[in-house]
């Protein structure tokens, strides 16, 4: 039996008590929510009328779909760029925020500023920046020479709005990877300098293996992050009717239930979802423990 | 010697590669501060300085008619204010069962809580979004804060975390005094956890104010909404009209409390999120 203190006699009511609003939050919120809309996604539904049995009917115009297709091809689109790139970027500025210099402070303060206000708010000020005419990324290309870019149309909106997310999503990889590079003891670097190894030897044999657990834990965030970004590609991509010029699925799922009132292909897609993060997830704890090394 | 200045270059690129990605995030901020205080005239103007200093956007947007700014910040403020005692209350109370309870099924229930995380935001929304509407309370604030009042495996893994590393014999001293399961948490784990629930109630607090898709699914029209969706149906207003110094305006009253507290309680930010990292 595990450790801890035990509960007597009354306190058992206690303990449950206190458990109560979580368990309940457990098993109806979550995994209730989950067997619900597994349940709805068999059904045709507006909300209005009563549900009517489907079968795989919603799954089959999924499938049939070429909008779907386009969707979930760039959810994954989006997520291949995404994930790499957060991880790669905010390991780079941990490592350079890690040796120690003076005045890190400001610098880790400049870039969790992002991850503490609303996407919705700075998504503003990106427009700007983007805006094709007006912006000042295309003002800085010509300044330099360069041919202006339509941001935000269809062609380049992806890597647009892959872009503002992992900006938006570098100061929380920063503070991960600095927590995980503090654990690394400095005998580890003493002993290999005396063995004569140069920095890049150090980073690759010694930084990069220890800290392949923050490395797990932020790809697995981010990934999770990546399947449900939403509110960038909202604010910066959206047209009329609730569409927008980088669909991904959490858009499609939102449009259909809440502007189309199909509820049931709205479910359908959300299992869809689950699935596909579900399978990946999988695939991570396999990695996991093929080459993560924990202490 | 050949090594010192090795190590010169290297603080010295060091110092440049940070400053010049310090600059990428900053710049959109300043561009926000700085075009919100120019004349509609001058907003596409490519200097950080308002060629003309001017407060009109911050006037135009309090008389704006379809929207009330004022009335967004409050029902932005009571919806996070509310989600915040919610996730503090319930989250403790589970990570202290969690932590230092010993009970059956424990590991597993935890489990399964942490499994949670993994499931889309998007599954629960829409059975949730179901019996809020059968109950009549869509187009209500209460779909926003209730569910924060039945826990989170985020805030309830945070805690734990941090209850873990208080000293058991603590815990043995007030069994000797006499106190109960609930006497523990309350006087003894409570105070002493006072980091990780600040760091907790700035997560739910920022979590909150700053979420546009549940607002928007239970709260989608003006005038009565939440800060986000408000500045969506502001974008398509202003884009429409071309004029972003207004806009800018609003996004930067929307921010601004995140940034104050922010700028007075980072050392809570940041530890909150090292905190939820990689320990196993």
């Amino acid at each position: 039996m595990e450790a801890g203190l035990k509960p007597l006699g009354r306190e058992k009511f206690w303990l449950w008590a206190m458990l109560a609003p979580t368990l309940f939050g457990l098993f109806f919120s979550a995994f209730g929510s989950l067997l619900a809309t597994l349940a709805l996604s068999f059904t045709r539904w507006d909300l209005l009328t009563p549900p009517q049995w489907a079968g795989f009917a919603n799954y089959i115009a999924l499938f049939k779909d070429p909008k779907n297709l386009t969707s979930l091809l760039n959810t994954v689109r989006f997520t291949a760029m995404y994930v790499p790139g957060v991880v790669i970027v905010s390991l780079l500025v941990a490592v350079l925020m890690n040796r120690g210099l003076k005045g890190i402070s400001f610098f880790r303060t400049a870039y969790y500023l992002p991850a503490v206000t609303s996407a919705v708010a700075t998504a503003l000020v990106w427009q700007m920046i983007y805006g094709k005419d007006t912006g000042i990324l295309n003002y800085l290309l010509e300044s330099l020479g360069l041919q202006p870019v339509c941001w935000l149309c269809t062609d380049m909106a992806l890597y647009s709005v892959v872009i503002v997310n992992i900006w938006g999503a570098i100061g929380e990889g920063m503070i991960i990877f600095l927590a995980g590079l503090t654990t690394i003891p400095r005998e580890y670097y003493e002993a290999a300098e005396m063995d004569g190894a140069k920095g890049l030897q150090k980073f690759f044999r010694i930084t990069l293996p220890l800290i392949t657990p923050s490395i797990f834990f932020q790809t697995l965030i981010s990934t999770i992050n990546a399947f449900q970004a939403y509110d960038y590609i909202y604010m910066l991509t959206r047209r009329g009717q609730g569409d927008s010029s980088v669909p991904v699925v959490v858009f499609s799922i939102y449009r259909n239930a809440w502007h189309f009132s199909n509820y049931g292909g709205a479910s359908a897609q959300a299992i869809e979802l689950t699935l596909i993060v579900a399978a990946l997830m999988g695939l991570y704890l396999w990695l996991e423990k093929r080459f993560v090394v924990y202490e | 010697m050949g090594k010192r200045v090795q190590t010169r270059l290297l603080d010295a690129l060091t110092y440049l590669i940070l400053l010049i990605g310090a600059v990428g995030m900053v710049t959109p901020f300043l561009w926000m501060v700085s075009t919100s205080f120019k004349l509609p005239a001058d907003q596409f103007t490519k200097t950080l300085i308002p060629p003309t200093f001017t407060l009109r956007n911050f006037q135009a947007l309090f008389a704006y008619g379809d929207i009330s700014f004022p009335l967004l910040f409050l029902n932005s403020a009571v919806i996070s204010l509310l989600t915040t005692i919610g996730q503090l209350l319930t989250c403790s109370m589970a990570a202290f069962c969690f932590a230092v309870v010993r009970f059956k099924g424990r590991d597993f229930l935890f489990t399964l809580l942490l499994l949670t995380l993994l499931i889309p935001f998007h599954v629960t929304l829409i059975p949730n979004f179901v019996i809020f509407s059968w109950l009549g309370l869509v187009g209500t604030s209460v779909p926003l804060w209730l569910p924060a009042f039945w826990g989170g495996a985020f805030g309830t893994f945070l805690l734990r975390q941090y209850f873990l590393t208080i000293p058991r014999d603590l815990v043995d001293a007030a069994r000797v005094d006499g106190a109960t399961l609930p006497q523990i948490y309350w006087k003894v784990y409570l105070p002493l956890a006072k980091p990780a629930l600040a760091a907790l109630a700035i997560f739910s607090f920022q979590g909150a104010w700053n979420d546009l898709l549940r607002p928007l699914v239970y709260m989608p029209a003006a005038p009565n909404t939440t800060l986000t969706v408000g500045l969506a149906l502001f974008q398509t207003q202003m884009t429409r009209g071309g004029n972003f110094t207004v806009l800018m305006a609003g996004a930067l009253i929307s921010i601004l409390p995140l940034l104050i507290v922010f700028f007075f309680a980072q050392r809570f930010f940041i530890e909150g999120i090292a905190l939820s990292g990689v320990k196993r």
